[in-house]
């Protein structure tokens, strides 16, 4: 990672209730999400880099200096290159949407202004809302104002504070498609922070997992849902997060196959295009292990590797087992008891069977 | 000089007190009950003591001490006088002050609640939209605490046409220049002229039921805004 193109980080913040200490050193480019139980300090990080809280320590961006306490400097928040969407919608009420969409647009020095508020206005598809009042707004209707304001001033960094937990499930089924839509369309870097497992698999590149205000884990979607520290923090949600590519379909069945490594694999065709790349997530307690392949099965994936580790961090009686499949990891939880049975150990050659694959689209 | 006649002037003065003294209350009060609303200082509660004060204390007493004050031997008379400016006592400006004192409180608190009200949230995302403090203060803290300051004003406006002890302690009920209404209906009293103290306090009486019929008007109307 180049140092122009990173976002470097080292904060101290002690507070009565909790306190954090971490560094970090993001990319530039997609979606971070900072994952972790509430109270683990997440969304006071991002208050620190929008610049709401006063910490000790330092904020790099690129070539800018946010923070530095070292040598007393610290940007105010409204000379900070941020967008930032709250977790409640946080529109100003006296003003229409159009008038909020144009608040932070009005004062940025940019001559291509409203070519951005209108890529962002489309992006999240309100145009119809430009002439509402606040107060007419729905919940999620709002949520997507307050993501296109923060985005129409083209900010160096878009900074995302749990902004699906105040919805209920449909309306976060309703929003969430346009942010999977600006993480496809924008080559802005956001920091998204969320506890929810669901949307760290949808729109995550590089996930940063937070416990007491502490880096937990931290490094590439895949590589961090493989980690045990993530399988610690969301138990028998533990699953493996990849991508695969669409190679074939079976019309007869309404499947399709997908290259994943080297493996294929079958899932329920939702009218993917051949050779689109799509998000697939395995859960680890929907992976089963076999010695050799099993044909008298309803399970249709399966995949030949090698057992790296096992490791029993989660029960005594239940085992966290690495495999490797070419050049993906897949986890599997089964039984201590069955392991031994099989007599499987690191180094094993072994099958493993996936009973259902999640697509992420 | 007790004629229904006499109450032109002192009802003219009343109101020209009156709109000018709300209309600078409002200007003192705007950034003082800001201040208030944003600072961790220690300052904080004392000054708010210092404000609310007139709430409580006896108009007489607060009169006297402006006269006190603005008179020939006071600290601020001597002031003004070696300015050349004169004594403020028994004059319209000197009245004007102290009807500003007088009520201050009345301007300030419902501006002060307004802009508690409005919450950290607003302001903070103003600032992540690249709007300075003072940007804020005008773009976003005022437009939102409009209804506070109507009801300072109002409030101050028809507390400054109430007001009787101040005006009499630090104004002496010089005709036209600092007799104000209730005064004048203190002086009919005084000479018997019932018919005439009828008029002026049923006028009164009137104007101060609809200015709190306004004031709950502007009310609901305001929290239909807000919910």
């Amino acid at each position: 990672m180049s140092h122009k193109q990173s976002l470097a980080i080292q904060l101290k913040l002690k507070r009565a209730s909790f306190s954090i200490d971490l560094e970090l050193d993001l990319p530039l480019d997609g979606i971070t999400a900072v994952f972790g139980p509430s109270g683990s300090g997440k969304t006071s990080l991002l208050r620190c880099l929008a610049g709401l809280e006063h910490a000790q320590g330092y904020i790099r961006i690129g070539d800018q200096t946010w923070l530095d306490s070292g040598r007393h400097v610290s940007t105010p928040t409204w000379k900070r290159e941020i967008g930032y969407v709250f977790q409640e919608a946080s529109l100003f009420e006296h003003l229409n949407v159009r008038d909020n969409l144009y608040f932070g647009l009005k004062r940025v020095q940019q001559s291509h202004g409203s070519a951005d508020l209108n890529e962002a206005v489309s992006l999240l598809g309100i145009e119809h809302l430009l002439g509402r009042s606040i107060q007419s707004l729905s919940g999620g209707e709002r949520q997507r104002v307050a993501i296109a304001r923060a985005l129409a001033t083209q900010p160096k960094l878009l900074l995302l504070d749990e902004p699906l937990a105040s919805l209920d499930v449909a309306k976060r089924r309703e929003v969430l498609p346009w942010l999977e839509r600006l993480h496809d369309a924008l080559k802005m870097p956001m920091v998204y922070v969320t506890h929810a497992m669901d949307e760290v698999a949808r729109l995550a590149d590089y996930v940063v997992l937070l416990e007491q205000g502490r880096v937990s884990a931290c490094g590439p979607l895949t590589e961090v849902t493989c980690s045990r520290e993530l399988a610690l923090a969301i138990g028998e949600d533990a699953g493996v997060i990849s991508t695969a590519i669409v190679v074939g379909r079976d019309e007869v069945h309404h499947l399709a196959q997908l290259l994943f490594g080297d493996a294929k694999l079958w899932v329920r065709d939702q009218g993917l295009v051949i050779g689109q790349t799509v998000r697939i997530r395995m859960l680890a307690r929907d992976v089963s292990l076999t010695k050799t392949v099993q044909e008298d099965t309803t399970i249709q994936n399966h995949l030949p590797g090698v057992i790296e580790s096992i490791d029993t961090f989660l029960h005594p009686a239940q085992a966290a087992v690495r495999v490797r499949c070419g050049r993906e990891i897949l986890i599997a939880h089964v039984t201590l008891r069955s392991l031994q049975r099989l007599e499987l150990r690191p180094g094993s050659p072994i099958w493993c069977q996936v009973k259902s694959i999640a697509l992420m689209i | 000089m007790n004629q229904l006649s006499d109450a032109w002037p002192a009802i003219a003065l009343t109101l020209k007190l009156a709109s000018l003294s709300s209309f600078l209350l409002l200007i003192i009060a705007t950034p003082l009950a800001w201040w208030l609303s944003q600072t961790q200082s220690l300052w904080r509660k004392p000054i708010g003591a210092l404000i609310t004060l007139p709430l409580v204390l006896p108009p007489t007493v607060l009169g006297f001490y402006m006269l006190a004050l603005l008179g020939p031997q006071g600290w601020v008379g001597q002031v003004t006088q070696s300015l050349g400016i004169g004594v403020l006592s028994f004059s319209f400006t000197g009245l004007l002050i102290g009807s500003l004192v007088f009520s201050l409180p009345f301007a300030v608190q419902p501006i002060q609640y307004a802009f508690e009200a409005i919450g950290k949230r607003p302001l903070e995302v103003a600032a992540t939209l690249r709007a300075s403090p003072i940007d804020t203060f005008f773009s976003v803290a005022l437009p939102l605490a409009k209804p506070g300051l109507l009801t300072a004003t109002v409030l101050s406006f028809a507390h400054t046409i109430g007001e009787f002890g101040v005006v009499l302690m630090i104004g002496g009920n010089i005709p036209g220049q600092t007799r104000v209404v209730s005064t004048q209906i203190f002086g009919y009293v005084e000479s018997m002229a019932y018919d005439e103290a009828h008029m002026l306090s049923a006028g009164m009486l009137v104007f101060s039921f609809l200015v709190l019929l306004a004031l709950g008007q502007l009310k609901s109307r305001s929290d239909k805004v807000l919910t």
